[in-house]
């Protein structure tokens, strides 16, 4: 099958080209001819390695015909002088360009390094245990990140001071009072949802008011912990992840480190307290938005009035329940921190590296919760 | 003076990582008031070999000794002691981006003496006058260019009056003038401070201006070839390597003045 050269600047030229001649026995000479550049179609060595066979004992070149050449005449170059090489073939070289040969005598000049890497293909055995060992190191490093913060935590209830209490305050600004426009969107909306769900089967019997019971226990129980907890991973938890990556990255962290300061009391501890502060409240928060979003639709869809609806929701719900959503709630927000930190912490030195860090966070954060609220709630109703 | 303690003492050291040992058999002193270079070629470990001396990395196997105190044997509190008495200028300076200049350079002095703000805000305005940014106290780092962040760093570096003073690279990005001012910089607050200074660095102008002792690593050998003044070893030296380096690869030994 023969293909259309593509059109390139230099359309003039006349494609690359060798043909070999044996002037005299035992001698093979390539004669190159053409444009040998980047955009061109040379034919394949192929041929001209099978002729570099034992009858030959030198090599010459002949360029008179040559137009262009660039990187690509190089590396058809280099693979007939290493395959000469090999065969313990003479090359003579004197009839290539004068810049082909300096540039050729440039890429040799440092051989080959043996650098470290790792082999191909490996035992079975050799691959389960480096997973082995490299699982082993990831639980060395949890349970040193998490002694790490419990001693920074004793160091704060002991009264020192490892973070500055700005930043603490920050980081309760930003994750508080940051999130609330999000979280009531999310709340409302699943509050909305909810009743709907449930507004289509309970019309059925003419138990719209229970309702009210539906969403009202939903949000308590389950989604306005889950939803504030699933919004802060994505929110906070990859800004945590990123911002310490990033801090790796830059060197900041080998800073504080040798500044004496605990990385992880100045900057992991005041983050995690803030998440587990701030979470139970955004979560009292969105319990309300959703059963304010749960009303909106018995008061417009079901005929409901809105004192009816708000009393049937008092009734349901017990204090108990709603302690059972805040605690739940912190201990997502203590995840999410230590996710995020860790994640952060772990983070390599390359833009790639935070990206990953990022991504895991979240990840790891998303798939803590759910996993810790089926846990709790498995405890709790046993 | 007889026989006065070294600084620092290096012996037997060998980095590495995992099992690729990037350096081995690292012997030499570092004497209090030296300008103490270590050179070599790119990746050939200076780099971690400072992150060795200051605590960041555990050697694979060797010591380094700061004055009689094997550094890697202590605990953890005494080492964090031992680092307090040094400031180290990262390559990148590695300021706290979040924080202002006054902010990072107090930030020390905040954690461990217990100064009142305004003596500490006193502090920091002339530690930046040290460096020659008075009046950038509320700039973040971000706002600045490389040879003002390199000196904000070092004044954080400093902040704390330290005996020792480790410096990752400090003339890298900088143009030849700023290269030469904060060799300078570096030389007046040797003076001052009576500090032990650590460099790494591969700019030979930067080492024949101010180094009085070397050592210098190698990456093919995977070992140290030479150690003592620069000056001496461009004269005495004859290892190749080494003299390759120090000329430039020209051979000729001459200091060239800059």
């Amino acid at each position: 099958m023969h293909m259309e050269p593509r059109r390139n600047p230099n359309s003039m030229d006349r494609p690359p080209a060798f043909t070999l001649q044996r002037p005299l026995p035992g001698e093979l000479t390539i004669v190159l001819s053409g444009a040998w550049t980047l955009h061109a179609h040379p034919p394949p060595p192929a041929d001209l390695l099978a002729a570099l066979d034992k009858t030959v004992r030198c090599l010459r070149f002949t360029c008179d015909a040559l137009e262009t050449w660039d990187t690509r005449l190089l590396v058809f170059l280099k693979t007939i002088l290493e395959t000469a090489e090999q065969r313990h073939i003479d090359v003579d070289r004197t009839g290539l360009p004068p810049g082909v040969l300096r540039l050729l005598t440039l890429s040799e000049a440092v051989p080959e390094q043996v650098t470290y890497s790792q082999p191909d293909r490996e035992f079975l055995v050799t691959r389960i245990g480096r997973q082995v060992l490299t699982l082993v190191g990831q639980a060395c490093e949890l349970a040193t990140f998490t002694g790490e913060i419990l001693l920074a935590l004793l160091h704060l209830l002991t009264g020192k001071k490892p973070f500055k209490p700005r930043d603490f305050l920050y980081f309760i600004q930003n994750c508080g009072v940051g999130s609330l426009p999000i979280v009531s969107l999310i709340a409302v909306l699943v509050g909305v949802i909810l009743s709907f769900v449930g507004a289509v089967q309970l019309q059925m019997f003419g138990a719209q008011i229970y309702v009210a019971n539906l969403v009202g226990l939903g949000m308590v129980l389950e989604m306005g912990a889950l939803m504030s907890g699933v919004i802060i991973a994505g929110r906070i938890g990859a800004s945590y992840a990123a911002q310490l990556g990033t801090m790796q990255v830059n060197e900041e962290i080998d800073a504080l480190r040798t500044m004496g300061i605990s990385p992880v009391g100045f900057l992991v501890l005041p983050r995690i307290l803030a998440l587990m502060l701030m979470l139970p409240l955004l979560c009292v928060y969105a319990d309300i938005m959703g059963i304010l979003g749960g009303s909106l639709i018995g008061v417009t869809m079901l005929d409901l009035s809105l004192v009816e609806y708000l009393e049937q929701t008092r009734k349901t719900i017990q204090l108990s329940q709603f302690g059972q959503g805040i605690m739940k709630a912190s201990i997502f927000g203590i995840l999410i921190g230590f996710a995020g930190c860790l994640r952060g912490m772990q983070c390599g030195r390359s833009a790639l590296a935070v990206g990953e860090a990022t991504t895991s966070a979240v990840v790891t954060s998303i798939v803590l919760i759910v996993v810790s609220d089926s846990f709790i709630t498995y405890l709790l109703y046993r | 003076m007889t026989h006065p303690v070294p600084a620092i003492t290096v012996k037997g050291l060998t980095m590495a990582y995992g099992s690729y040992v990037l350096q081995r058999d690292l012997d030499f002193a570092i004497n209090r008031g030296d300008i103490f270079v270590i050179m070599g070629g790119s990746g050939c470990g200076k780099s971690t070999l400072l992150r060795h001396m200051v605590g960041l990395k555990q050697p694979a196997s060797g010591s380094i000794s700061y004055g009689d105190a094997d550094f890697w044997t202590l605990a953890e509190d005494d080492r964090a002691t031992i680092i307090r008495r040094a400031g180290v200028l990262y390559q990148s300076g590695a300021l706290w981006s979040s924080m202002t200049l006054a902010e990072n350079v107090a930030l020390p002095l905040q954690h461990y003496t217990d100064l009142r703000p305004e003596v500490i805000a006193e502090l920091v305005s002339f530690k930046l006058s040290l460096v020659g940014l008075a009046g950038f106290e509320a700039f973040y780092p971000a706002e600045l260019s490389g040879g003002m962040r390199k000196r904000a760093a070092l004044a954080r570096a400093i902040a704390l009056d330290p005996d020792f003073l480790f410096f990752d690279e400090p003339s890298a990005g900088l143009d030849p003038i700023s290269a030469r001012n904060l060799d300078q910089l570096i030389l007046e607050l040797r003076e001052s401070l009576g500090a032990t200074v650590i460099i790494v660095t591969h700019e030979l102008a930067s080492i024949y201006a101010i180094a009085t002792n070397s050592v210098f690593l190698d990456s093919e050998t995977r070992t140290m070839l030479a150690t003592g003044d620069p000056k001496i070893l461009l004269r005495e030296c004859a290892d190749p390597t080494v003299l390759n380096f120090l000329t430039r690869g020209t051979g000729q030994r001459e200091v060239r003045t800059v």
